[in-house]
């Protein structure tokens, strides 16, 4: 695996602009996350969030600016180098995106056996099950996502990103739609990961509660632009409506 | 994901044409515009579609598992309709050819109709419903629910995985489906007859299959592969480029089982002209 110095950014994104025709989402966004950090992304439902982290792993493309992720553009790489870059990603979208048609191992194995082609049935099976007992759920290896509840939905898709052992967490909304006591156990599953995967994660979320226990350093978005950055604790003293509101 | 792009951009000249346009010619161009863009978008689809499937790496088990589900669930549907097909056709028939002497005739005259005509169509349009909407609703609840781009982050091409396996489970089972519709046309046919009459099945598949011909049954055979490309390739379509919320699913398959039936006797206007003219 790339070694990767404190320092230098695993994510540096310059500028980005992305629109869909007439509807300008994203205007100015700039931002670094740094190696081993949880960068928290705070900003309203519909403010491009998920726009923005569809851009790092290029399922959007974005009009101007440029995004650099390990050190590579990742608009100008071909196919295989993309693939290879997507690999190092773990991507927990917002719904949870498990496969319907696929019960709650299978949907385990669909990255294991597309992206690490050469394991045995057996390690497969190994590994399978030391994801499902860190999200701590073992016993639905056998269930269908549709006999899931929400908060073990997101963790059987935390387990299915995990698998593949990513350098970088993209954590799309990860306790929206879930009840507080839920929301409090993805948080530190968060901090769970970050400590044993060694994760640089990028963590877009509009719950507070989630920011607080999770976040190194925040950036907040507003009108498609960074409206602040910081540490949580300037975040709770700001004085400012918009971050007030927020943080109330 | 890679969005098919719009080749017509019409609207934004003329939103900014000097020329003073009535506000409804504006909406007809966008209309057509639309239109135009919505036919592009398809063609395109379908090229990749085409692309894909001879590219090297190959889904086989979901192929089988497509089949499976497109095939043998349809099964129970297909056969029921392709009885009531048989019994009717015969039993609506019969008055016209006693009316001319000709009952003898029955037989092979409604095998001919099922053979060429009734039961590829009938049974294309039920399986627009069928397996175009089912479809349609996967493939656009996959898409809202980004489980699309869930595959497209896990090293699979989605358009190779979900839509080629689709498309070619749906073109190589209709045919099948349809000459087992047919069969079951025949069976229902025999047991239309015997309700007037009595006719050993022997004697009446000897009558039935007398005047049908190999010609009767090429054209029809072919046909049938388009229809069923037809209504994988719609309901794929429509639900691959679903839009964003929950009820755009509903809207995807319903527009696929529409689009589908269209294409479908479209498609079988075509088929009809070019084997007129050829035979
Ligand atoms: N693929 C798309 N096509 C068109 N509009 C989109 C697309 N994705 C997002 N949008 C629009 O971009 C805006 C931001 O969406 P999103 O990033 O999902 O917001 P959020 O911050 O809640 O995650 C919304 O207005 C949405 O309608
Ligand atoms: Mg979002």
């Amino acid at each position: 695996m790339t070694e990767v110095k404190n320092t230098e950014a695993i994510i540096e994104i310059g500028n980005l602009r992305k629109s869909f025709g007439n509807l300008e989402v994203l205007k100015d966004v700039s931002l670094k996350l740094f190696n081993g950090e949880n960068l928290v992304v705070l900003g309203k439902s519909g403010s491009g969030k998920s726009v923005l982290i569809k851009c790092i792993v290029r399922l959007l493309s974005p009009n101007e600016g440029t995004i650099k992720v390990l050190g590579k553009d990742v608009k100008k790489l071909d196919r295989n180098d993309l693939a290879e870059i997507r690999q190092k990603i773990g991507f927990l979208f917002q719904s949870g995106a498990l496969y319907d048609s696929m019960d709650v191992k299978q949907n385990l194995e669909f990255p294991l056996i597309r992206i690490r082609k050469k394991l045995t049935q057996k390690q497969r099976n190994e590994k399978i099950e030391e994801v499902l007992e860190n999200v701590g759920l073992l016993d639905a290896i056998n269930k269908m996502p549709s006999e899931l509840s929400g908060g073990m939905r997101k963790r059987i898709s935390l387990a299915r990103t995990l698998i593949i052992d990513p350098m970088i967490m993209l954590y799309d909304e990860p306790t929206t739609g879930l009840d507080p006591v839920t929301s409090d156990e993805i948080s530190l599953l968060i901090n769970d990961v970050k400590k044993k995967y060694k994760t640089s994660s990028l963590i877009i979320t509009h719950d507070i509660e989630c920011a607080r226990a999770t976040a190194d350093r925040l950036i907040m978005l507003h009108d498609g632009a960074v409206y602040k950055e910081g540490k949580i604790d300037e975040f709770e003293k700001s004085t400012d409506t918009l971050i007030k509101s927020f943080f109330k | 994901m890679r969005r098919i792009k719009p080749v017509i951009k019409v609207i934004p000249v003329i939103r900014s044409a000097t020329i003073n346009l009535s506000e409804k010619t504006i909406d007809k161009t966008i209309k057509a515009s639309s239109f135009l863009e919505e036919v592009a978008n398809f063609i395109l689809f379908i090229l990749r579609t085409f692309k894909e499937t001879f590219s090297r790496k190959f889904e086989f088990r979901e192929f089988f598992r497509q089949c499976f589900q497109i095939g043998y669930k349809s099964l129970p549907l297909i056969s029921i309709t392709g009885a009531i097909m048989g019994l009717v056709l015969t039993i609506q028939s019969r008055p016209i050819l006693v009316t001319f002497g000709a009952v003898t005739l029955l037989p092979s005259m409604v095998a001919i109709s099922l053979i060429r005509e009734i039961g590829p169509v009938i049974t294309a349009l039920i399986c627009a419903g069928k397996i175009g909407s089912g479809i349609g609703a996967e493939l656009g609840s996959m898409k809202v629910t980004e489980q699309i781009d869930a595959m497209e982050v896990s090293s699979t091409n989605p358009m190779r995985f979900l839509v080629v396996t689709r498309v070619l489970a749906t073109t190589l089972m209709l045919p099948l489906l349809v000459l087992y519709a047919d069969a079951w046309g025949i069976l229902g046919s025999w047991i239309a007859i015997n309700i007037k009459g009595d006719v050993s099945f022997v004697l009446f598949s000897s009558q039935a299959f007398g005047y049908l011909k190999f010609i009767d049954f090429l054209p029809a055979v072919v046909k049938t592969f388009f229809f069923g490309a037809v209504i994988g390739l719609v309901g794929s379509y429509k639900g691959y480029t679903a839009g964003r919320g929950t009820e755009s699913v509903g809207i995807a398959a319903n527009s696929a089982v529409v689009l589908a039936s269209l294409l479908v006797i479209i498609v079988d206007m075509i088929a009809v002209q070019i084997t007129d003219m050829l035979i």
